[in-house]
């Protein structure tokens, strides 16, 4: 599906990337453990996390990561968003908890990073 | 501070884990008359914010070198899980890349307190980390597993009070050959 329709199935606020609203997403990946985001296979996918730190955005640019999700309604600090945008990584914000943000993705058919439903 | 180690080749017979099958290593016409390159970044311990910046101008160093993505993929997410293990647990320590014929060469040293048991520390979800690096999406005990994962050979040289050295082998796969 593409990241617009992403940010329109959460209601969600798009921060950064209006760029890459047409970029076609199929998987995503839901961890506050970016060692967990490095082992699967994350290219291009969209990740949900509740973390907001630098460390989420540097994890997205050395994994491939698609556009990142922060949930439960979080923004991050400025610096995380200027390097999001150096890095041409959407940021998406999210007003549903993890789970109902998970559910909802799944719902339209988005598979996990392993492919599976 | 352990010494650096003298250059590897295939058939050294070093203490080396096998990570992943040994991949066809000849060198492929893009590289065969590349020099050989080096790059060094200081990596400082505690330094949460600047945490992987080291790895990313590895990756952007080696896009620039027209390497194949998911060459490029693997070591940034070794360096990445290098540093953030040097950052957390580690002293101060340095970041290498070595560009070879055939293979990428990635090494870390630091002179922090050390591993005291190396095994343990190769077992995913063993972990010596705190609340403050798993606040930072760290500290699973997946640090030197995804390295090992993710590198076509690995050592770890470390004893306690006296640092550690990691390096790992990539190697170049042929042009045409898919990781």
């Amino acid at each position: 599906m593409k990241l617009s329709e992403i940010v329109d199935a959460l209601d969600a606020t798009l921060l950064i990337g209006e760029d890459k609203l047409d970029k076609s997403i199929t998987r995503c990946g839901a961890s506050d453990l970016m060692s967990d985001v490095l082992a699967a296979v994350s290219e291009d996918c969209v990740l949900l996390t509740g973390l907001t730190t630098v460390q989420v955005i540097r994890t997205a640019i050395v994994a491939g990561v698609g556009a990142v999700v922060f949930v439960r309604k979080k923004k991050p600090p400025q610096e995380v968003i200027d390097m999001a945008k150096d890095q041409g990584i959407p940021l998406i914000s999210s007003p549903y908890s993890m789970f109902v943000s998970c559910g909802r993705l799944h719902a339209c058919n988005l598979t996990g990073l392993d492919g599976k439903r | 501070m352990l010494a650096t180690l003298p250059g590897l080749t295939e058939n050294d017979n070093l203490p080396l884990i096998n990570a992943r099958p040994a991949r066809i290593t000849a060198p492929s016409e893009n590289f065969k008359h590349m020099s050989q390159l080096k790059k060094s970044f200081h990596i400082k311990s505690r330094d949460f914010i600047r945490a992987g910046e080291a790895s990313i101008n590895i990756q952007n160093l080696l896009k620039s070198m027209d390497f194949d993505p998911s060459l490029i993929r693997r070591v940034a997410i070794c360096g990445y899980e290098s540093e953030m293990n040097v950052v957390m647990h580690g002293g101060d320590g340095t970041l290498s890349i070595e560009v070879d014929s055939d293979r990428l060469i990635l090494e870390i040293t630091d002179d922090g307190p050390g591993i005291e048991d190396i095994d343990l520390a190769m077992q995913a979800g063993y972990s010596t980390a705190n609340d403050d690096h798993r606040e930072m999406g760290f500290g699973a005990g997946m640090g030197l597993p995804n390295m090992k994962k993710n590198s076509d050979r690995i050592q770890v040289d470390s004893k306690k009070d006296d640092g550690t050295l990691v390096r790992m082998i990539f190697f170049i796969p042929e042009k045409g050959e898919t990781d």
